[in-house]
């Protein structure tokens, strides 16, 4: 094995809590080839330039999952036709941040469909006394997780309130989504222990979905997951039960992993730079502007894995066809040649086009959720803990170098208003 | 939109917004910050209201700065923005 | 010895007249500003004139531009340029009065094209297009519910008009003398696709055929009769047969315009007669002709919103005596939202010999065209596939070798090259 290349260095967990100067040394080289014992090699952009082309380049793929293959039994009848059968139906109903257009696009537009803007507003509103709600209970502490008692309950409920999930049921939920969300760390693609953990995973929340997606047949209610089961989009697209139940996974395995980590933070920037929080506490309105530099400085997805379908000339190399590329949307974000000072944390900066939520055809789809729900428990925050201290800083991490985030925040405080 | 069909003419006190629709490319967050103004017609045939009530000006700031591509201006009389 | 304050006259109160004055304040510019525009209101948005205002959704004078209102600027509205005196340097108004400047930019945009007889063009129901005057008085006409909408040239404006119609639930008939719609911008093959899309949302698509007059009875428009002998009754007429240059101001002032325009030089100086640059004056928008360095310093004068900003931006910086960099080169780019359907193009489509589908299908509805001329790519159209179009507009800035090859998400099999059909 050669020297730890910069994106093994990306990954190592002793550059969880900051791993900004590895993204600068990367910048060096816009897009740059990583060893990673592969003829091919690992391409990975760091670039906000050549990170937005390839975002938006029709030759780079998003199909990059390898071919399902779940493990064997033993049993000869399972491994001989369930699986198989299995693996097929997995790989021809993949989640849609997994697939290329056509397909993509109808899945998507199914989602988008019922992903109303009444219904985005209902969950403003709701995540507002939700916020409020989650921050009584800890009325008289001392000391919160922000992690635990809001960052991570906010979103999920938010998730299975729109997706019309019982809420007894949402403990099920923590274990699957932090097993699936694994699937966006690029070397679980290749750990076939993590791979076989996925599969059964998957095929447990698969199970549970399924029941429910009956259930919302038999009795329709005003939620997302009826709204799919139950009616097409004015194009006629209508997803069949393997997409819907994929679909619904991805989007409630989203819900659990990435907000939780806008807010999380949220929460570590704004005590980190205490002049921020007092201006926010005393204009709530700054929070939309703040949050759109949150998602630039520090974004719950630091990075997202693509594959080019044909050769690319770009910023003077040229990545073969059926190569890996990294495209390291938290690095293009750091880009002093897109955002001047680009370590500092400046809410004041004007047309920020950050790449947070990625881009063109997989522009995150909860979005407007996570900005909503980010701004009721900021705003919150800023309002009512009173003198709050961070307790260890850095916080301790969560294991993933993509979905990064802390694991808990503790913060010591003198009361919440 | 929040103005009636065929609205009255005469002065309009309020927010004067436009949106570059060469850079939108109907990432819909407008249309979700703030509904009232913001809408996506068909595929992606954004429709927005050029001429916003001033009090609606937190919505319409929501909507500026959440566009992915920064294609929306908005001039505020009040705030001589 | 205090320097006498410099002044910037700014002729014409439209985009680019607006972007114009807020660069040149943005440079440093502090001097006097004056504003010259012969409608009587501040700069206002176009574009949703034939959308919003014809749908009804807000009034005509709800489409005031962001932008004008820090400026320090005096406001001549409502109150035309009428010449140029070059010599003097002064501004000749129609209320008698004079400007003077020490710079000058001319921004005075275009007008509709009228209907080519007068006397048919004045009859109540024959409308055209352009400010919001034009507007407001379409919409009331459409608001009333007419029994047929005669729409005369399928152009972007006639495109957008008619699909709006259809939108209002009015019947509505399109005539274009050429093959297709938008066949001399996008060329036969890419307009008959969006053709299509028009006539299944019901627009009577009547391409090759000519109106010859307008019958009129009692003063209003009862009637249109086609070359062909065909007729068509209709009690709304919108006349989209393009529009003219403002330019007529400049007669005598010995700066070369036309009703094409008038000329500049690659840094957006305007030029004289002889092709000598003023250098205190510049020109910007629709009105301004002047060598597109991507195109061979073919001279171009552009109707584009795009292009009204970023040439307006330029001259402002360039009249402020700031170095606006490079000279004016902004790869053309342009919308037109056609009811529910969004056409979006990036470069120049002139002449093009190739014309190639690389996204999409036509078929769905949604779908990329690139253009090529002589192996190189020229300028690229999306409909209904916006997020495709950045990608495929840095082929063409780059010039990249057309057609395209290799595999792509969303490229049909085998990217067949065919005849763009101009005319």
């Amino acid at each position: 094995m050669p020297d730890a290349t910069l994106l093994d260095q990306v990954k190592d967990f002793a550059n969880r809590a900051n791993p900004y100067p590895v993204y600068a040394k990367l910048r060096a080289n816009p897009v740059s080839r990583q060893d990673d014992g592969t003829e091919a090699g690992t391409w990975v952009a760091s670039t906000h330039g050549t990170i937005a082309s390839l975002l938006q380049d029709p030759r780079v793929s998003s199909e990059t999952l390898p071919p399902a293959d779940r493990p064997r039994t033993g049993n000869p009848l399972t491994d001989l036709i369930v699986k198989p059968l299995k693996d097929w139906m997995m790989d021809r109903h993949r989640v849609f941040i997994f697939r290329d257009p056509p397909d993509h696009d109808a899945l998507r537009s199914a989602v988008m469909h019922q992903f109303s803007r009444e219904r985005v507003q209902a969950m403003r509103t709701r995540s507002d006394r939700l916020v409020a709600d989650l921050l009584n209970e800890k009325c008289g502490a001392r000391e919160i997780d922000a992690v635990d008692d809001l960052a991570y309950p906010l979103p999920v409920t938010v998730i299975c309130e729109l997706f019309g999930v019982p809420r007894e049921d949402e403990p099920k939920f923590h274990g699957w989504a932090t097993q699936l969300a694994t699937a966006l760390e690029p070397d679980s693609l290749s750990d076939p222990e993590i791979r076989a953990a996925n599969s059964r995973t998957f095929d447990a929340i698969g199970g549970y979905m399924g029941d429910l997606i009956k259930e919302k047949r038999k009795h329709p209610q005003d939620d997302m997951l009826s709204g799919l089961a139950n009616h097409a989009t004015p194009a006629g697209v209508k997803m069949g039960d393997y997409d819907l139940i994929a679909t619904s996974i991805l989007m409630l395995v989203a819900g659990h992993e990435t907000t939780v980590n806008l807010i999380t933070n949220g929460l570590l920037t704004l005590l980190r730079h205490p002049d921020e929080l007092e201006r926010l506490r005393q204009d709530p309105l700054r929070a939309p502007r703040l949050i759109e530099e949150l998602l630039r400085y520090e974004p719950p997805v630091q990075f997202r894995t693509r594959r080019t379908l044909s050769p690319i000339d770009i910023a003077g190399v040229t990545i073969p066809e059926g190569a890996d590329l990294v495209l390291l949307l938290a690095s293009g974000n750091r880009d002093a040649a897109v955002f001047p000072d680009p370590d500092r944390f400046d809410p004041d900066r004007t047309g920020i086009r950050h790449l947070g939520f990625g881009g063109s055809l997989h522009y995150c789809v909860g979005a407007p959720l996570a900005r909503f729900e980010a701004e009721a428990a900021l705003t919150a925050l800023a309002a009512r803990l009173k003198a709050p201290r961070l307790i260890e800083d850095p916080p301790p991490y969560r294991s993933g170098a993509a979905l990064r985030g802390p694991e808990h925040l503790r913060v010591a405080i003198e009361g919440i208003a | 939109m929040s103005l009636p069909a065929d609205a009255s003419s005469g002065s309009r006190p309020g927010l004067r917004v436009s949106v570059d629709l060469n850079l939108c490319q109907a990432y819909a967050q407008c249309c979700y910050a703030a509904p009232r103004h913001f809408r996506i017609d068909g595929h992606e045939a954004l429709f927005y209201d050029p001429a916003p009530a001033a009090e609606d000006r937190a919505d319409i700031e929501r909507a500026r700065v959440a566009c992915p591509v920064q294609a929306i201006r908005v001039e505020d009389p009040e705030r001589g923005a | 010895m205090a320097q006498t304050p410099l002044r910037a006259v700014i002729v014409g109160a439209g985009l680019a007249a607006l972007r114009g004055a807020e660069a040149l304040r943005e440079a440093g510019f502090t001097g006097t500003l004056t504003i010259v525009g012969d409608e009587p209101c501040r700069p206002y948005d176009r574009p949703p004139l034939s959308k919003h205002v014809l749908a009804g959704a807000i009034p005509a004078d709800a489409t005031t531009l962001p932008g004008s209102l820090g400026l320090d600027a005096d406001w001549q509205l409502g109150n035309a340029a009428t010449g140029l005196d070059r010599e003097s340097r002064t501004v000749r108004l129609a209320d008698g009065g004079t400007l003077p400047y020490d710079r000058l930019l001319i921004a005075t945009g275009t007008r509709a094209r009228p209907w080519p007889n007068p006397h048919e063009g004045r009859l109540a129901g024959v409308f055209t297009l352009r400010g919001r005057d034009d507007a407001a008085a379409l919409r009331r006409a459409l608001a009333a519910g007419p029994k047929r909408v005669l729409v005369i040239g399928g152009g972007f404006i006639g495109c957008e008009v008619a699909s709006l119609c259809r939108q209002l639930g009015l019947p509505v008939t399109l005539v274009e003398p050429g093959p297709t719609l938008l066949a001399r911008v996008l060329g036969s093959t890419i307009g008959a696709f969006i053709g299509a899309i028009h006539e299944g949302h019901g627009v009577d698509l009547r391409c090759g055929r000519e109106v010859e007059w307008l019958e009129g009875a009692e003063g209003r428009l009862v009637r249109a009769h086609l070359v062909d002998g065909a007729r068509i009754d209709a009690d709304v007429a919108v006349i989209a047969l393009g529009a003219v240059r403002n330019t007529a101001w400049l007669d005598g002032s010995g700066l070369s315009a036309d009703p094409g325009g008038v000329d500049c030089d690659a840094e957006g100086h305007v030029l004289d007669a002889a092709g000598r640059p003023d250098p205190c004056i510049a020109a910007a928008g629709d009105v301004a002709r002047f060598p597109h360095p991507l195109y061979d310093g073919q001279r171009v004068a552009l109707e584009h919103w795009s292009h009204a900003v970023a040439q307006g931006l330029y001259a402002g910086r360039l009249l402020a005596g700031a170095a606006p960099g490079r000279t004016y080169g902004a790869l053309p780019t342009f919308w037109s939202t056609q009811g529910d359907l969004v056409v979006k193009s990036a470069g120049l489509t002139q002449g093009a010999d190739a014309v190639a589908i690389t996204q999409g299908d036509p078929a769905a509805g949604r779908f990329v065209a690139l253009y090529g001329r002589a192996g190189r790519c020229i300028a690229a159209v999306s409909v209904d596939a916006a997020r495709w179009l950045p990608a495929h507009a840095e082929l063409v800035a780059a010039g990249a070798p057309f057609p395209p090859r290799g595999t792509a998400t969303d490229r049909p099999k085998g990217v067949a090259v065919v005849a763009p059909g101009f005319p």
